[in-house]
């Protein structure tokens, strides 16, 4: 069995790598303690600071193909609670539940007395960790806060040393992504001492506008502000965030991987890619607790399964297997395969091949048009199929009427091809194709050693080729 | 209280595929994939674009998705609601090979076209520059209706004769109640009104007009008269009291409500239109209904999903069965009191496939009841179809060139059940609007 306890920032010890995200899940000592009892490893308090006041409306998301919430924006600020209120339950979370951690998530005026002050509370409340919040975009950044501080690397390095000047225990700087290069922040936090790193916080975003009210969502008194995305959306570009750092000898430093984690999978990729723990908000915002539940089993059985007994086996193991564009081999050779036993008939990869990649997918299984150039265009196709002429069968008067010719469930007509030699081996036909393995990418042998782009341009300049 | 008080009948004729909601439909929608050179549409005898009018459903633009409906069929509303859809559309969905659950296109379909009668029904088509010449309908089923709207999108002027009071042919007259209304039938024939089409009641070509004088009138003619009542099946005393043929007892029920409903109704015949006239007597109040078909459940030409769904109406079949003779009550002379029968064993397959059947000698017995429904094929308007000169006809059917509708006659243009020996709503609406076209590029060709 899997054994998924963390020691994070060398200090900071946790039954597992599940964090709530500093925000809504984790507002007050009684959300805390039923999310302990849930299973979740730790939480990041939601930003301790001067209370202040929220509007409503506060989220508004984007659904996909009527699966809800797949991204999620927010306009709340931290904390709207007194201070000494935070503090007392902070203590009494930790009084009560001694195995899981308990960070404090920090966001005042950028003065050094105030950094100071804050540090002290928290810690003196028992709080494991501290997460300078550094990320907010909304709200908080106008008064001078949040990722007003984390855009500009020297801001970032001078608090986070005012922090350490005082702090006892790790320090963890929240990364806004709205930057142009992440890495300059985080080498920044690193300069400044800081004991780690989470990346990332939530990214400038406007969901969408109400069409018929023609105000942006969400809204508030037919008014709307940008506010912070997060949720399944936004996972892709916090994994790269997270490579760019964990991959950066400057900004190297433990890290809690944040961004649209919902399910085991999502953790065990960001721990691929370095992070030492994970945290999440939206689904938890989505399901509530217990979601925690299958977060651990899953990853703990795909650990079992893939032999890794701790975290550590696979913390950062495909980091290497990223690379720049130039070190790849461009002599690698896929192309894609329609196994037609499987193909269901939907023609999408042939509509996809030929209107966003290089045509090379056709429909010819049956009378097939002499000549390499003869293949019929989708316009063609469609065309033929509304010139024949259709009629309700009665299938006991008009005799067996087969679904058309060929050995398999799908007619044969309705299986596209893939010329093999005009395939680039994009992907595309097998990422739109609905049925599981029914296109697959196969390994062609291309005869040609292994070779990078770089190496054909410094063989190029020696005169190697022609 | 009476089965036609309306609350009452209302009630049991509830339609059997209710409508969906807006979140089902956005949801169901939702689960198309979107398919390219799509099967359903290939499968649909109008070729309504499905994926595109599925996508519009999704994407909120209800409008454009009934539009695109209608494009294709007119009668798009009443086919979503008639058409055997598992063995059109939704049998030709590839989500049969993928979950096993094809996407529900005729409730959808439904539901795009509720929506466009709901929001007002604004005209869909524009009309184009009038031309002179006129085209006849024959009919007003969908056939015509369908062929009408191609001429009017076109210009040409088109007058619809029809025998009876209603338009709508058997969309009106003859489709099992739960299923379609008159009413949406009529608000259908309505939109086609609402494009300038002409339409003389109660007028039987042949009798109240000759045809003669249509060919003065009129630049064409397309033939849509449909099926006639059914072939007598030559029984002892076949017409005594409470007999009464299918379709006329369908019709009677759904419009006129005057023929009364036996305790003990039995049904002669094997396929759709017999399943429907028994569905009917049960849901009308007979204690008891039975079909009587003289071969097996394996020949009966009758969709399956309709067999199954007749057994739960509680029908009862009886098979392999040949009535010869309907015997009156002991009671009273004129009226019915049972149905005589023999019993029939299947022999070799005759051309069709189907095995022949062969009467066993005395084996006869009767079956008690107070109503016998005759559904055993209808038969063709000979009598007009041979006044017609120049068309060809094959075992009473009119011989038409399939992608035009032209009959041997140049000026003549037919479709719908007389043509295809009775389909399905689907198949009339795809005859006449090819018919439709084919007959504006003739006329287009002859007159510029």
């Amino acid at each position: 069995m899997a054994d998924l306890t963390t020691i994070f920032a060398g200090r900071i010890r946790c039954p597992n790598p599940f964090w709530l995200a500093s925000g809504p899940p984790a507002n007050c000592g009684e959300q805390v303690m039923r999310a302990f009892d849930a299973g979740w490893g730790g939480a990041v308090w939601k930003t301790l600071g001067e209370p202040i006041v929220n509007v409503s409306s506060r989220y508004s998301s984007v659904d996909w193909n009527r699966q809800r919430m797949m991204g999620l924006n927010n306009i709340e600020l931290i904390t709207d609670r007194p201070l000494d209120l935070n503090l007392r339950e902070i203590s009494e979370v930790k009084k009560r539940y001694s195995k899981q951690a308990v960070i404090a998530s920090l966001m005042v005026e950028s003065k050094r007395e105030h950094w100071h002050q804050i540090v002290k509370q928290a810690e003196d409340a028992g709080a494991d960790g501290l997460e300078l919040n550094f990320g907010c975009p909304h709200g908080m950044s106008e008064r001078g806060m949040g990722s007003a501080v984390g855009q500009v690397p020297e801001y970032t390095e001078l608090i986070t040393g005012w922090v350490k000047e005082v702090a006892r225990t790790p320090v963890l700087v929240k990364l806004t992504p709205n930057i142009s290069d992440i890495r300059m922040v985080a080498r920044a936090a690193k300069r400044g001492g800081a004991d780690g790193l989470s990346a990332i916080n939530t990214i400038n975003s406007i969901t969408g506008i109400d069409l018929d009210t023609l105000t942006p969502r969400p809204d508030v008194g037919a008014k709307s502000s940008h506010g912070g995305y997060c949720g399944p959306a936004v996972k892709p570009i916090a994994l790269h965030m997270v490579q760019q750092v964990a991959g950066d000898e400057a900004a190297r430093l433990p890290i809690s991987g944040i961004g649209g984690v919902s399910a085991w999978q999502d953790a065990a990729e960001f721990i691929l890619l370095g992070a030492g723990t994970v945290q999440v908000c939206t689904a938890a915002m989505h399901y509530g607790f217990r979601i925690v539940e299958d977060m651990i089993d899953g990853l703990s059985n795909w650990m079992d399964s893939k032999g890794f007994r701790t975290l550590d086996d696979f913390c950062g193991l495909s980091l290497a297997r990223v690379v720049e564009w130039k070190n790849l081999d461009l002599n690698y050779k896929i192309v894609a395969r329609i196994h037609p036993e499987k193909c269901i008939g939907c023609e999408l990869c042939y509509t996809a091949c030929w209107d966003g990649a290089h045509q090379c997918i056709h429909m010819d299984r049956v009378g097939a048009r002499s000549g390499h150039n003869s293949h019929r265009t989708p316009a063609q196709i469609e065309a033929e199929s509304r010139r024949r002429i259709a009629m309700t069968p009665i299938p006991k008067l008009d005799g067996a009427s087969g679904n058309g010719a060929g050995p398999y469930a799908t007619p044969l007509e309705r299986i596209p091809r893939v010329d093999e030699v005009e395939c680039v081996g994009c992907n595309l036909c097998a990422l739109v194709c609905p049925v599981d393995d029914c296109i697959t990418m196969e390994q062609m042998d291309t005869g040609r050693a292994p070779e990078t782009w770089e190496q054909r341009m410094a063989a190029l300049q020696k005169g190697g080729r022609c | 209280m009476s089965v036609y008080a309306s609350d009452e009948f209302a009630r049991r004729f509830a339609e059997i595929h209710p409508a969906l909601g807006d979140q089902a439909a956005l949801a169901e929608a939702s689960r198309c994939l979107y398919c390219f050179d799509a099967p359903c549409t290939a499968a649909c005898p109008t070729h309504i674009d499905v994926p595109r009018f599925i996508k519009k459903i999704a994407s909120a633009n209800l409008r454009g998705s009934a539009r695109t409906i209608l494009d294709a069929n007119v009668l798009g509303a009443s086919c979503a609601r008639v058409c055997p859809v598992d063995v059109l559309c939704e049998g030709a969905c590839v989500m049969h090979q993928y979950n096993k659950q094809p996407i529900e296109i005729g409730r959808l379909q439904r539901y795009a076209m509720d929506h466009y009668y709901g929001d007002g029904a604004r005209a869909p088509f524009a009309v184009s520059t009038e031309k002179r010449l006129r085209v006849a309908c024959i009919g007003a089923g969908p056939a015509s209706l369908a062929c009408a709207v191609e001429l009017r999108k076109r210009g040409y002027g088109v007058t619809i004769f029809e025998a009876r009071e209603l338009p709508g042919g058997l969309n009106t007259y003859g489709v099992a109640e739960y299923k379609l209304r008159p009413a949406d039938s009529l608000r259908e024939v309505e939109l086609v009104k609402s494009m300038g089409v002409e339409f003389r009641f109660g007028v039987r070509v042949g009798e109240g007009v000759a045809l003669e004088d249509l060919e003065k009138e009129y630049a064409a003619i397309f033939i849509a008269v449909g099926l006639g009542p059914p072939e007598p099946l030559r029984m002892v005393d076949e017409y005594l009291e409470g007999v009464v043929d299918a379709l006329r007892f369908i019709a009677d029920y759904k419009v006129a409500q005057t023929i009364p409903v036996g305790k003990r109704v039995l049904v002669i015949g094997g396929g759709n239109t017999a399943i429907d006239a028994a569905n009917a007597a049960k849901r009308l109040g007979a204690e008891e209904a039975g079909l009587i078909y003289r071969r097996s459940e394996r020949e009966m030409p009758a969709f399956q999903f309709e067999f199954e769904n007749s057994k739960l109406e509680g029908v009862r079949f009886y098979f392999q069965m040949q009535p010869v003779a309907v015997r009156a009550d002991s009671s009273d002379a004129r009226r019915v009191g049972s149905l005589e029968c023999v019993r029939v064993e299947l022999g070799a397959a005759d051309e069709s496939g189907r095995r022949r059947p062969h009467v066993v000698e005395g084996s006869n017995f009767l079956i008690p009841c107070d109503m016998v429904i005759l559904a055993t094929g209808q038969s063709r308007f000979l009598d007009f179809l041979t006044r017609v000169r120049g068309i060809q006809l094959s075992e009473g059917n009119v011989v038409v060139d399939p992608e035009s509708g032209a009959t041997s006659n140049p000026r003549y243009f037919a479709g719908g059940d007389c043509v295809n020996g009775g389909r399905e709503v689907v198949d009339a609406v795809a005859e006449g609007k090819r018919a439709g076209i084919g007959i504006a590029s003739w006329l287009e060709a002859q007159y510029g």
